[in-house]
C-alpha cells in the first residue's frame, strides 16, 4: 500500500553532498498529473548551478581524489550499499514515483524500484573487473590498456521511469569511476532527489554525484555545451537528441550516448498462440500509459488472423480500468502533462481525418487529470501519421500483413530502430525476421522482456550506444594504452 | 555496516602484506568458543557418519583435543555425492535459479560471516593455530571479499555468438560442470573454502567438499550459513574426513565431474592418477612451492628485508607461496642477513589469542617433527645456521624463528618445501644466474623481485617460471588477480576472471536458419 501523506523531504540542489539554493532563485512547480494539484516546489537550476556542480565533480575527478584512489572493489561496495538503501525506502521510493509521474503504485513498487535495485547491484558486481589487456606487439615493448574512467559525465533523464533511469544512467558511469552531473526530468524530479540523499547516506565521496533539477533549454543545454564535461547521456525525444548532438559537436566534442524514440514493431504471424500474442501486443503498447520509448505502437498482424486479433484487442482496450494510479486495481493511470496530453489527441484525431478506423477510446476521461481513454485504430496504413510518429500515450495501431518479406520491410522503414516483436511458433521464422529487422532488441514470443544483463540500445535514429549489461561499460571507459621499451621482449 | 568496516579496514585490506592494525581496534577474543557444528553436512542437513566414526581435531597450541567430529569414508561421500547430483538436475531449483540470485545468495553469505566475523577468528585460531589478530583482520574479511567478488560475476559469465561459416547461427552456452568435489588444506582453512565455493557456485556447480582433518570447524560452522541465507539442500555438501578415505573416494568417484585440490605435490599426484583411474573427471590442483625471492642491490634495503621476512614467516610459514628461498644480490647479502635476523629475532612466538603474538604453533605434530627434521638437515648439509634452529616451548607446536645463511642450491632445505618458520638466505651475482636458479626447481607457484630499476624488473618477471611474480612487495592477493602454478605447483588458475574457466564446461549450439547475414 502506498504511504499516505507523503511529505516530501528533498527539494533542492544536490552539490557535493550539500543542498543549495537555486543560483537564480527560480523555482519549479511539481505536478501531480492525476489531480493537476501542485505537489511541492524544487529549487530551479540555472547555467550557474551547472557550472558549481561541473566544479565539484571535475575536483571529486581530481588524480589522489578519494574516489579515484579508491579500491574498485569498494565503489561496488558503495554502488551495493546504495541498493540497500533504495529496498529500505522502497515503498516510500514508489509513492513518490506514482505521485510525480501518474504511473499505477504497483507498478512502481514491483517494476521500476526492482529494476532500480537490480541495476545498482549488477553493475556494483562490475566494479572490480573492468580488466584491460596486456598485448603483444611488435618489438622490445611491454604494452598494456588501462580502462580508465572518462571523467565528468552529464546525464539528462527523462520523467517516463524516473528513479529507474536515474539507476540505468549513474550505476554504469559510477562503477566505471566516473563522477556525474545528472538532470533529472523537469516534470518528475522528486525521486531522484531521494536518491541523492541515499548517496550521500551510502558514503559517496561529495561531488561524484551532483543532481541539478531544471529545464531542458537551461540546465540540459549548459550540460550539453559544458566545456569542461567529457561526456553525454541523453535519454530523451529524438528532436532533443539531435540538439545534445549538436551541442556536443560545438563545444569540446565530447562524447554521446543517445537513448531516443520508437515506432516499434510487433509482428504477429498466423501460426503463433493468438491469445497470448494479444495479450503481450496490447501490454507491449499500454504499458506506463503509453509512454514508453519502447512500445510496440505498430502492430502488423498476418492476414487469417487479423479480423480476430483486432477483436480481441479492442475487448481487451475496453477493459481497461482508469483512476487513481495509487489505488490497486487501476490499470492506467494519467498522461504526464498537458503538453503530451495535447499531443497524443492531435494524433488522435491525424488518425480520424486520414482515415483509420477507431475501434475505441479516442478521447480524454475523467474530470481531472490527463487521463486519455486506451484507443485502438485498424485499418492503418504505412503513411498515416499515426503510423510514422511516436505518440507516446494509450493508442495501438493494428495493420495487416501478407507476407515475411514485405513485413520486415515494412518494419523496417522507420527512422527509429528501438525494438521489435515477432510471434511465431515456427524457428526458422523467428530466426530469420529477427536477424533482418533493424532494430537494437527483438524480442521472439515476448515483449519488453528487460534485464539488467541484456544491452537496450537502437539502430538509427533510436540513438546510439547500449545501456545495461556488459556493453554499457563501453560508453563510460576510456582505453589507455601503455607502452613501456624493456631490453628484450620475451614472449 | 559498510562504513564500520571501511573504517576499520587497513590500508591494504586486498593484501596481506602490511597489516597495520592496532590492537585497539580489534575486540578481545574468547580464547574457548563453542563448536556448534562438527557433523558431515549432506543435503543441508546435520549426518553422523554411516560407519558411526569419529576422529578428534585438536588445539595446536595445547596439543588438547578441541572436540570430536564425524569422520566421512566413501559410503558417506557416495551420499552426498546423490545429494550433489539430485541438486544439479535439469529443472531443479538450483539449475532453474536466476544467474543473478545465486549472486544474491553469495552476497547473503558473505554478509552473514561478516556478522559473525569475530567468532569464525576465534574458532579458526582455535583450530589452526594463527594468531588472533590475523584471522580477525586479514582471513575472515578476506573470506568475505572473495565471495562478494564471486557474487558479482554470476550473472555476467557470458558466452558468445559466433560468426560460422555456412546458413547457420552459432552461439556458446557457458554451463556448469556438474557436481564439483573440493579438497581443501590446513593452513587457510576459512579462505580456502571460500575460493573453492565462490567460483563453483558462481558458475551454478554444486559441491562435494572435503575439508582437512586438521581444521574442519570453521567449514562446518560456513555450511550451516549456507543453509541460514537459503542455498537449496544439495548445492554445497561438506565432509571432514581423512584424504585416504574420504579424499580419495571423491577423486575416484565416478559422478563427480571435476576435482579441485589444493595440498601437497604428493598428493596432487594421486589426485590425477585417481581422475585418470576413474572417469577423467577435470582435474586442477594448487600444490605446494620453493618460491624464490630476488633481492637486487639497488632495492630498498628496509622495504626488502621487511617484505621478505613476511614473506617467509606470514601463517608460520605455512603458506605454499612462501618465499623460502631469498637470493640476495652478494654486495647487499652481509648487511641483508643481518638485518633479517635482528628481525626474526624479534619476532614474538606464543599464544595465538594474544594480540600481542606475531607466530603461532605449527598446525599439528606431524608438520612440526618434519620442520625440525629439515632444520637438523640443514645443519647437517653446512649451511650456517643463524638464529632459532628449535622448538620454543615446551608444548604445542611451536618452533623458534629460523634463519640459515649460506645456503647453498643443493641443500635439502634449498630444494624441498618445509612449510615451517625456516629462512633461506643465498647469494647471488647476476641477473641471468639468478633467473636460471630461481627457475632450477621442480616448483613455479609465485616469486618476487625487488629493485628500482624498471628494466631490470621486467627482465626478470619476465624470466620467471612461476604463476605469481610480486615486484617490491610480497603476498599481494586479490579476489581480482588469478593465482596459480607453472610446473609442479599446480595446473588452472584460481581467482580473478580466470578462476571461472576451471568451473564452466563450453557448450556450442549451431542451429541450421534458411539464410544467414552478417
Amino acid at each position: 500500500m502506498p504511504i499516505p501523506d507523503l511529505e516530501v523531504q528533498y527539494t533542492k540542489i544536490f552539490i557535493n553532498n550539500e543542498w543549495h539554493e537555486s543560483s537564480s532563485g527560480g523555482k519549479m512547480p511539481v505536478l501531480n498529473p492525476a489531480s493537476g494539484d501542485v505537489l511541492c516546489e524544487v529549487e530551479e537550476g540555472s547555467p550557474e548551478d551547472v557550472d558549481k556542480a561541473v566544479r565539484s565533480a571535475r575536483a571529486a575527478f581530481q588524480l589522489g581524489s578519494p574516489w579515484r584512489r579508491m579500491d574498485a572493489s569498494d565503489r561496488g561496495e558503495l554502488l551495493s550499499r546504495l541498493a540497500d538503501l533504495v529496498e529500505r525506502d522502497r515503498l516510500l521510493l514508489a509513492t513518490l514515483e506514482a505521485l510525480d509521474s501518474g504511473k499505477l503504485f504497483l507498478m512502481a513498487y514491483f517494476v521500476d524500484l526492482v529494476a532500480t535495485i537490480k541495476t545498482l547491484r549488477y553493475f556494483g558486481g562490475w566494479a572490480d573487473k573492468i580488466q584491460g589487456r596486456t598485448i603483444p606487439v611488435d618489438g622490445d615493448y611491454f604494452t598494456y590498456t588501462r580502462h580508465e574512467p572518462i571523467g565528468v559525465c552529464g546525464q539528462i533523464i527523462p520523467w517516463n521511469f524516473p528513479v529507474m533511469m536515474f539507476a540505468w544512467k549513474i550505476a554504469p558511469a559510477l562503477c566505471c569511476g566516473n563522477t556525474v552531473v545528472i538532470k533529472p526530468a523537469q516534470q518528475t524530479p522528486l525521486t531522484a532527489l531521494h536518491m541523492a540523499a541515499l548517496i550521500k547516506e551510502a558514503g559517496f565521496p561529495p561531488g561524484v554525484v551532483n543532481v541539478v533539477p531544471g529545464y531542458g533549454p537551461t540546465v540540459g543545454n549548459a550540460i550539453a555545451q559544458h566545456m569542461d564535461i567529457d561526456k553525454v547521456a541523453f535519454t530523451g525525444s529524438t528532436a532533443v537528441g539531435k540538439l545534445i548532438q549538436k551541442a556536443a559537436g560545438d563545444s569540446n566534442l565530447k562524447r554521446v550516448t543517445l537513448e531516443l524514440g520508437g515506432k516499434n514493431p510487433i509482428i504477429v504471424f498466423a501460426d503463433c498462440n493468438l491469445e497470448y500474442a494479444v495479450q503481450q501486443a496490447h501490454s507491449g503498447l499500454f504499458f506506463n500509459q503509453g509512454q514508453c520509448c519502447l512500445a510496440g505502437s505498430r502492430v502488423f498482424v498476418e492476414e487469417p488472423i487479423y479480423e480476430e486479433f483486432v477483436r480481441r484487442s479492442v475487448e481487451k482496450a475496453r477493459a481497461k480500468i482508469l483512476g487513481n494510479p495509487l489505488v490497486p486495481g487501476v490499470d492506467q493511470g494519467p498522461q504526464i502533462d498537458q503538453q503530451q496530453f495535447d499531443k497524443i489527441l492531435e494524433l488522435i484525431e491525424s488518425g480520424r481525418k486520414e482515415g483509420a478506423t477507431l475501434e475505441c477510446g479516442g478521447a480524454p476521461w475523467g474530470q481531472r487529470g490527463l487521463f486519455i481513454q486506451p484507443t485502438v485504430f485498424s485499418d492503418v496504413t504505412d503513411g498515416m501519421r499515426i503510423a510514422k510518429e511516436e505518440i507516446f500515450g494509450p493508442v495501438q495501431q493494428i495493420m495487416r500483413f501478407r507476407g515475411v518479406h514485405e513485413v520486415v520491410q515494412r518494419a523496417n522503414s522507420s527512422q527509429y530502430g528501438l525494438a521489435a516483436g515477432v510471434f511465431t511458433s515456427d524457428m526458422d521464422k523467428a530466426l530469420t525476421v529477427s536477424s533482418a529487422l533493424q532494430a537494437g532488441m527483438v524480442w521472439v514470443n515476448c515483449y519488453n522482456a528487460m534485464s539488467t544483463q541484456c544491452p537496450f540500445g537502437g539502430f538509427k535514429m533510436s540513438g546510439n550506444g547500449r545501456e545495461l549489461g556488459e556493453y554499457a561499460l563501453n560508453e563510460y571507459t576510456e582505453v589507455k594504452a601503455v607502452t613501456i621499451k624493456i631490453s628484450q621482449k620475451n614472449s | 555496516m559498510l562504513r564500520a568496516a571501511l573504517s576499520r579496514t587497513l590500508p591494504q585490506i586486498s593484501g596481506i602484506s602490511s597489516c597495520r592494525y592496532s590492537a585497539a581496534a580489534i575486540p578481545a577474543p574468547n580464547a574457548q568458543p563453542e563448536v556448534h557444528y562438527n557433523k558431515l553436512f549432506i543435503s543441508n542437513e546435520w549426518q553422523d557418519a554411516v560407519s558411526g566414526r569419529a576422529f578428534p581435531t585438536i588445539n595446536p597450541s595445547t596439543g588438547e583435543v578441541i572436540c570430536q567430529v564425524a569422520e566421512a569414508d566413501k559410503v558417506d561421500v557416495d551420499k552426498a555425492v546423490k545429494a550433489a547430483k539430485d541438486a544439479f538436475r535439469l529443472g531443479s531449483p538450483w539449475r532453474r535459479m536466476d544467474a543473478s540470485h545465486r549472486g544474491l545468495l553469495l552476497n547473503r553469505l558473505a554478509d552473514a560471516i561478516e556478522r559473525d566475523t569475530a567468532y569464525l577468528a576465534e574458532l579458526e585460531t582455535l583450530d589452526n593455530g594463527k594468531p588472533y589478530a590475523i584471522s580477525y583482520c586479514v582471513d575472515v574479511p578476506m573470506v568475505v571479499k572473495c565471495l562478494r567478488y564471486y557474487a558479482g560475476w554470476a550473472d555476467k559469465c557470458e558466452g558468445k555468438t559466433i560468426p560460422i561459416d555456412g546458413d547457420y547461427f552459432s552461439y556458446t552456452r557457458h554451463e556448469p560442470v556438474g557436481v564439483c568435489g573440493q579438497i581443501i588444506p590446513w593452513n587457510f582453512p576459512l579462505l580456502m573454502q571460500a575460493w573453492k565455493l565462490g567460483p563453483a557456485l558462481a558458475t551454478g556447480n554444486t559441491v562435494v567438499m572435503k575439508v582437512a582433518e586438521q581444521t574442519p570447524l570453521t567449514a562446518l560452522y560456513i555450511a550451516s550459513l549456507i543453509k541460514e541465507v537459503g542455498f537449496p539442500p544439495g548445492v554445497v555438501n561438506i565432509l571432514p574426513g581423512m584424504g585416504p578415505s574420504a579424499g580419495a573416494a571423491i577423486a575416484g568417484h565416478m559422478e563427480v565431474d571435476k576435482i579441485a585440490f589444493t595440498g601437497s605435490t604428493e598428493v596432487g599426484h594421486l589426485i590425477q592418477k585417481a581422475s585418470a583411474s576413474s572417469n577423467l573427471k577435470k582435474v586442477t590442483l594448487e600444490l605446494g612451492g620453493k618460491s624464490p625471492n630476488i633481492i637486487l642491490s639497488d632495492a630498498n634495503m628496509e622495504e626488502a628485508v621487511e617484505q621478505s621476512h613476511f614473506a617467509l614467516f606470514f601463517n608460520q610459514g605455512q603458506c605454499c607461496c612462501a618465499g623460502s628461498r631469498t637470493y640476495v644480490q652478494e654486495s647487499i647479502y652481509n648487511e641483508f642477513v643481518e638485518r633479517s635476523v635482528e628481525l626474526a629475532k624479534k619476532r614474538v612466538v606464543g599464544d595465538p589469542f594474544n594480540l600481542k603474538t606475531d607466530q603461532g604453533p605449527q598446525v599439528d605434530e606431524d608438520q612440526f617433527q618434519k620442520i625440525l627434521g629439515y632444520i637438523s638437515s640443514g645443519k647437517k648439509e653446512g649451511a650456517k645456521l643463524m638464529c632459532g634452529g628449535g622448538a620454543a616451548a615446551d608444548r604445542g607446536y611451536f618452533i623458534q624463528p629460523t634463519i640459515f645463511g649460506n645456503v647453498q642450491d643443493n641443500m635439502t632445505i634449498a630444494r624441498e618445501e618445509i612449510f615451517g618458520p625456516v629462512m633461506q638466505i643465498l647469494k647471488f651475482k647476476d641477473l641471468e644466474e639468478v633467473v636460471e636458479r630461481a627457475n632450477d626447481t621442480m616448483y613455479g607457484l609465485a616469486s618476487a623481485v625487488f629493485t628500482k630499476d624498471i628494466d631490470k624488473a621486467h627482465y626478470i618477471s619476465s624470466g620467471l617460471r612461476t604463476g605469481t611474480v610480486w615486484i617490491n612487495c610480497y603476498n599481494v592477493f586479490g579476489a581480482q588477480a588469478p593465482f596459480g602454478g607453472y610446473k609442479m605447483s599446480g595446473n588452472g588458475r584460481e581467482l580473478g576472471e580466470y578462476g571461472l574457466q576451471n568451473y564452466t564446461e563450453v557448450k556450442t549450439v549451431t542451429i541450421k536458419v534458411p539464410q544467414k547475414n552478417s
